[in-house]
């Protein structure tokens, strides 16, 4: 502000004090409404019996004693950590390797294969549980004829809790990739291809460029996208609502689910948001990791 | 030069031919593996429900039918719940991309402590999710009377961090003189916004704009707590109570996905180049 004309000094003034809150004052309205609020109240109804109509008594710890002795909080958050264990590193291997081999100069037909790695993203998550229970359907399914064409007997693709998650990471893998493609793509591009010729100059392999050279200055893209689709993977829920509805039973229920049927099928506002909180703690913890290492690499 | 040429050139044949085919390999192998699910999904959608589990399978309907499409069509009123989703995905994609604009901009152009400790704020949203707190979320959104409406799904979604952020890098990227030469001819901040900021930003409204409108056209969770009449029902919401029944009409699913999905295949045969280039790395690493 210090090149202001003296003339409008005084107006300069004041303007930056107003004219910022107005720019802002309807995102800070939703963010308190929509962020500030739920997180608060969801703090509050964790240690009351809410259940979504009449008082919300104050109960202490009991929502948390309960949840702790749940046998089926426990199994979704072992299964939620299983599931985003698996899928994250997956996930990533997968993206970094399609985005490393489209822009390498030396892979042919990189253009129309981009843009199939893409279409999953155009797919919903609801519509990609429906393309995969189409195609691990245990008495029907593509995959399951393909294997009795080499006389493999059918696999028990939905009723088996483990095989069942299998495919949701499959699936997750096949409908979340595209966006980290996109990421790993445009911060592969920017590296200079000099790096790479001093590299092979020198003498260095293909695999020792990609180690020493194209690895360390993705970091901060890597870092993106393992916090990204750590975040997706931890409430992940549409695309299991459709592939098996959290099935067999009750047994591939992740947090996000479980969250679901306490709160709105059992009506137990109180006794989810205990969960809530939890699984925000947990996510909380994870940020934190995360950016730790981060901040190692931006002061390297 | 000329001698070192052809040296080169031999070198680089063994070393050069073998991985990129077997580059190419790869990735081709993987592209199939991406679109099969995705073919065999498009294809079974045109094979009459008779065909679609009998042995031998077959890639390609035998016979092209488009039953399922019909049946679909008029069992289940899908003008309707394209209308509802349009209008949620229109009416979010417009509101958030101003008011992104907005943010991003102040976050930008102006220095204030209270504006540095809001902008962690909005950081900090991305780690932390609506989903995760549904329950009370739900709760406001029923307080505020927007219950079985689809303002109650709208309004909620408007503010997303990665379009502040989208707009903040860019603004920071305006120089500071345009805004003072614009301050000394009089015209008041609002107008600066509105009438050389805003237009100026096109490229990153537009991105943003195709994302909003993917994301929102493909929301699951919010429209399934806060639609709960079926008049209002979202496509997904719709989509789930066809494969979430007891036995599930594979014929009219499976040509119901795919009419879904007919928007957003506009929107990216379009928008390909938009979207395939979109740098987002500027975008989401504020």
């Amino acid at each position: 502000m210090s090149t202001h004309v003296e003339g409008r000094k005084r107006r300069g003034n004041r303007i930056p004090q107003l004219a910022p809150l107005s720019f802002t004052v309807i995102t800070m309205v939703l963010f308190v409404l929509f962020f500030v609020m739920p997180g608060g109240l969801g703090i509050y109804y964790a240690f009351t019996d809410y259940r979504g109509v009449g008082d919300a008594d104050w109960i202490g710890l009991e929502n948390f004693v309960e949840l702790f002795q749940d046998k089926d909080f426990y199994s979704a958050l072992i299964r939620t950590l299983t599931y985003t264990v698996i899928v994250v590193p997956l996930g990533y291997a997968v993206s970094l390797l399609s985005a490393w081999l489209l822009t390498s100069p030396r892979t042919k037909g990189a253009g129309a294969a981009r843009v199939i790695f893409f279409l999953p993203w155009l797919v919903s998550p609801i519509v990609a549980g429906v393309i995969w229970r189409w195609l691990f359907g245990e008495s029907f399914g593509l995959v399951n004829y393909l294997l009795s064409l080499i006389g493999v007997a059918p696999v028990s693709w939905q009723s088996d809790a483990n095989l069942s998650l299998s495919v949701v990471v499959v699936a997750g893998i096949w409908g979340g990739m595209a966006f980290s493609m996109l990421l790993f793509s445009a911060a592969l591009k920017n590296i200079p291809q000099s790096y790479y010729e001093a590299a092979s100059i020198d003498g260095a392999s293909t695999a020792q460029q990609f180690w020493k050279i194209t690895l360390p200055l993705l970091r901060p893209t890597s870092f993106m996208v393992i916090l990204l689709s750590t975040i997706g993977a931890m409430k992940e829920f549409a695309l299991i609502q459709a592939l098996n509805g959290g099935g067999p039973g009750t047994q591939n229920y992740l947090m996000v689910q479980y969250i679901y049927s306490t709160g709105f099928e059992r009506a137990q506002i109180g006794y989810a948001s205990a969960a809530s909180v939890i699984l925000m703690l947990l996510l909380l913890v994870i940020a934190g990791i995360q950016m730790r290492f981060d901040k190692g690499a931006e002061y390297e | 030069m000329s001698t070192t040429t052809p040296r080169r050139r031999r070198n680089r044949e063994p070393g050069y031919w073998i991985p990129s085919a077997l580059q190419t390999a790869v990735l081709w192998g993987m592209a199939l593996l991406f679109i099969v699910p995705l073919a065999w999904f498009f294809l079974s959608s045109f094979k009459p429900a008779g065909e679609l589990f009998r042995y031998p399978l077959t890639m390609f309907p035998e016979n092209w039918s488009v039953a399922g499409y019909e049946t679909a069509w008029s069992r289940y009123d899908f003008a309707l719940y394209f209308r509802n989703t349009a209008v949620v995905a229109i009416v979010t994609t417009v509101l958030t991309v101003i008011v992104s604009a907005m943010t991003g901009f102040a976050f930008a152009k102006y220095k204030n402590r209270w504006l540095k400790v809001f902008f962690i704020c909005i950081l900090a949203t991305t780690m932390l999710p609506t989903e995760v707190i549904m329950p009370s979320t739900f709760i406001v959104i029923r307080d505020l009377g927007l219950y079985n409406q689809l303002a109650g799904v709208i309004v909620p979604s408007i503010i997303t961090a990665t379009g502040i952020f989208m707009f903040r890098q860019y603004y920071r990227s305006v120089p500071d003189e345009l805004l003072e030469a614009a301050r000394i001819d009089g015209a008041s901040e609002m107008r600066i916004f509105w009438s050389m900021m805003l237009p100026l930003a096109k490229p990153i409204a537009f991105t943003l704009a195709i994302f909003s409108f993917h994301w929102r056209w493909n929301d699951f969770i919010w429209p399934l707590l806060v639609l709960n009449n079926p008049n209002l029902y979202t496509l997904q919401v719709a989509l789930r109570s066809i494969v979430g029944a007891e036995n599930i009409d594979w014929s009219v699913l499976l040509s119901a996905s795919v009419i879904s999905i007919i928007p957003m295949g506009f929107v990216f045969i379009l928008f390909q180049k938009y979207i395939l280039n979109a740098d987002l790395n500027s975008g989401l690493k504020g």
